[in-house]
């Protein structure tokens, strides 16, 4: 080990003992370990990660030396002049590619561990109750925020911050999006994002649930109420295999599965409402993030659980880490697999796939070999599966405004700064790119939430 | 009740005029999802009052509505078969089949449901059609009330075909009386009219020379497939409104899908109402029997807890 000193390692639970629960996998540093791990913090470094690695330009020296210095609360000041959810982001990001990617340290020894102490400092102002400032100044205008992702709580957030009144309107129950939805209690427990939203509304931001944009409400009509109205609805239509057989029963989008889970909790029933079907062994189609989430939720469940990727084990998109929590817990991995047809002994349930061997090809678009049938079918049984292929934007808002334009995929279309084809209506997040990350939406809002700030500011 | 309870709260209605409520008043918040009224139709189907003003604004016939009963509830679509968009009401009917509904009919007036959200799905492609024919099965009829409503007001001739098991679970009979040139009623014991389906009774109509330019049909899957399989070939038009498990209602989950036309398709984004020649209705079939087995052990201990 070089003279940078070692990294601490969060504690993570034995995966023995995690599969048995949904409880969080990996534990809070406690505060003295963050003190340690943040001084480990070279002088004069060029902070790569703020300016390189982060989405959100999140200040980390800052952060560092503060928690270094034991200034939690002034650490978490900092923090949220860029991520309002340190908590949050702290638990989700792929620190990996992200700031301890870039991080200096990384090529000397080991990278800062700057997601457990984001991770730490964010839960330590949720126990301590820190509140966060307003801007004494009201603005006296007011924006709507359409949905309850990473997007637009960093929208609400900036915005009610700087004096305007934000209503955030969520089609559920819960808000959130895919925070509550779709990644599970074991990554991210329920109650943090619960308590990040009292926070939201402890500094005034109105939330209406079980409002459904575009028909409960037009933008139009929002548009006629508020001065600006931000479009963050996410990319949640599934995509589908398209393979005979899909629509038997017991074979759920992640989506589906992944709701009902996390946001449902069917992992509790007949305690909750919502059924579930728990298979013995189950196929999780796909290897991404989310694919990852629900196998390991399968896995919670009680199934031997197998991911079957139509490409090789370096070609996975999921997140090196959750990959590797996945394999430790035991989902066992079926790569060159593509299925080709789902079969259902008794006409009515899933019970087996046929599954087309494939071996690499040429480079595709992607720069990653083209996966090619070889030819060779086998049947593997099953008495469950999940499809997480990924997403279109959701079509709903886009489908019921006329004048806001689309692109070929469905994507809004918004310029640099995130204004769309209507006035005073912006958009950020998946519904924009597509397919993306957490953060990678948070940066959206941080950019729509100053654009509309500049906008707003003129009129 | 609905008086009352308008004079108890103000009214607070959303509107789309200057100053309006939209975005939500605390209090309305507060007071969506209320039972105003609860009325027992025929053993086991209820008809109830919900104060929902934001959804009522908003809602258009062949639309629905989510509810959860409480915190622990599943997300239940409902079919909306009235509403008032000044009083803010709207009107559902279920009937008493598993847990979501026995926990529904144990709240009474007064009591508020922890989560409402609409109106959802597509309008139904109503129109001026010229002669047409609407069925409803079961609590079919409720929900195609509204439908044939609509397609009176239109200036359409509506002739209605409704049926049910017995007698005894036939409801909305007079108020689909009052929206239809003709009613027919089928009961497949022959307790009450013509003994047999619904599509017994089409089959009839369309031997006998009648003609229809369209058709909309709501009710058990079997009787909306048979009602087409009649059909086809007969009458241009056919929608049916079809009663897929849901669990988001937004259009991002994915447990609704039907294959339409070889196309996979949302019930509750891009129905609930299809062309019924498209549908793939054997699949729509097996979908539905995803959770027999659970529903039985929800059941059971929801029984059990009753006992204790």
């Amino acid at each position: 080990m070089s003279k940078v000193g070692k990294r601490i390692q969060a504690r993570t639970r034995p995966a023995c003992e995690r599969v048995k629960d949904f409880n969080e996998v990996e534990l809070v540093i406690n505060e003295e370990e963050a003190i340690r791990e943040a001084a480990r913090d070279i002088k004069y470094c060029v902070a790569p990660c703020m300016n390189r690695g982060c989405p959100v330009n999140v200040e980390i020296p800052t952060m560092l030396k503060l928690v270094s210095q034991g200034k939690i609360k002034e650490a978490y000041e900092s923090l949220i002049t860029r991520t309002p959810v340190p908590s949050i982001t702290g638990r989700v990001c792929q620190q990996e590619v992200q700031c301890e990617g870039s991080c200096v340290l990384d090529r000397l020894g080991e990278p800062i561990a700057i997601g457990a102490i984001e991770k730490f400092v964010g839960d330590w102002a949720l126990e301590n109750g820190i509140e966060v400032a307003v801007s004494s100044q009201k603005k006296g205008k007011s924006v709507a925020v359409v949905g309850s992702g990473p997007a637009g709580i960093v929208v609400a957030s900036e915005l009610q911050r700087a004096g305007y009144d934000v209503t955030v309107f969520e089609a559920f129950h819960e808000p959130g999006g895919v925070l509550t939805y779709g990644i599970p209690e074991f990554r991210l427990p329920k109650r943090i994002v619960r308590r990040e939203f009292e926070k939201l509304k402890n500094i005034g931001v109105k939330l209406e649930l079980g409002a459904v944009i575009g028909t409960t409400y037009t933008v139009d009509e929002l548009l006629k109420n508020f001065n600006a109205v931000f479009l963050g609805v996410g990319a949640g239509r599934p995509m589908f295999l398209n393979a005979p057989g899909e629509n038997y029963a017991n074979i759920y989008t992640a989506n589906e599965f992944l709701t009902r889970v996390n946001l449902m909790k069917s992992y509790k029933f007949p305690e909750y409402d919502t059924p579930l079907h728990i298979g013995r062994k189950v196929a999780v189609i796909g290897a991404g993030n989310t694919a990852m989430d629900a196998a390991r939720s399968a896995l919670r469940l009680g199934a031997e659980t197998y991911i079957i990727y139509r490409r090789g084990r370096a070609e996975m998109t999921g997140r090196a880490v959750e990959v590797h929590h996945a394999e430790e817990e035991g989902v066992k991995f079926m790569f060159y697999s593509s299925p080709s047809e789902f079969l259902a002994a008794d006409g009515i349930n899933v019970s087996g796939i046929k599954i087309m061997k494939m071996k690499p090809g040429e480079p595709d678009r992607t720069g990653r070999p083209r996966p090619v049938p070889t030819g060779e079918i086998v049947n593997f049984d099953v008495d469950m599966v999940i499809t997480a292929i990924g997403f279109y934007p959701n079509p709903l808002i886009p489908g019921m405004t006329p004048g806001l334009k689309t692109d070929d995929h469905g994507r809004v279309v918004v310029d640099l700064e995130g204004r769309t084809s209507i006035s005073g209506v912006y958009a950020g997040g998946d519904i924009v790119t597509g397919e993306s990350t957490v953060i990678e939406a948070m940066g959206w809002g941080r950019r729509v939430a100053k654009t509309i700030n500049r906008d707003l500011s003129r009129t | 009740m609905i008086e009352d309870f308008l004079k108890m709260h103000g009214k607070c209605y959303y509107s789309t005029t200057a100053n309006p409520c939209i975005g939500g008043t605390v209090l309305d918040i507060a007071r969506e999802g209320t039972i105003l009224e609860k009325e027992e139709l025929t053993t086991n189907i209820y008809e109830m009052k919900l104060y929902a003003p934001k959804i009522a604004r908003a809602a258009h016939a062949g639309q629905f509505m989510l509810l959860m009963v409480d915190e622990k509830g599943e997300r239940v679509p409902m079919t909306m078969v009235d509403w008032d968009s000044t009083q803010g009401w709207i009107d559902i009917v279920y009937q008493e089949v598993g847990t979501t509904t026995i926990k529904l009919t144990g709240h009474g007036v007064g009591d508020r449901l922890f989560y409402v959200a609409g109106p959802l799905g597509k309008p139904s492609r109503v129109g001026k059609f010229g002669r047409v024919v609407v069925i409803g099965g079961g609590v079919g009829v409720p929900a195609v009330y509204p439908i044939a409503r609509t397609l009176k007001l239109q200036g359409n001739y509506v002739v209605s075909i409704i049926g049910a098991k017995t007698s005894n679970a036939l409801v909305y009979e007079e108020k689909m009386k009052e929206v239809s040139d003709e009613l027919i009623v089928t009961t497949d014991d022959g307790s009450r009219g013509l003994k047999g389906f619904t599509s017994d009774a089409l089959r009839g109509l369309l031997l006998n020379g009648q003609e229809f330019n369209a058709m909309w049909s709501v009710g058990p899957t079997l009787m909306m497939k048979a009602c087409s399989d009649v059909a086809a070939g007969k009458i241009p038009n056919s929608f049916a409104s079809l009663n897929s498990l849901m669990v988001c209602g937004v259009g991002m989950c994915g447990a609704c899908r039907v294959t339409v036309k070889d196309k996979i398709l949302l019930t509750c984004v891009d129905g609930p109402e299809f062309i019924s020649y498209d549908v793939n209705w054997k699949e729509l079939a097996i979908r539905l029997k995803s959770y027999m087995r659970e529903e039985t052990v929800s059941l059971e201990m929801l029984r059990g807890a009753d006992k204790l």
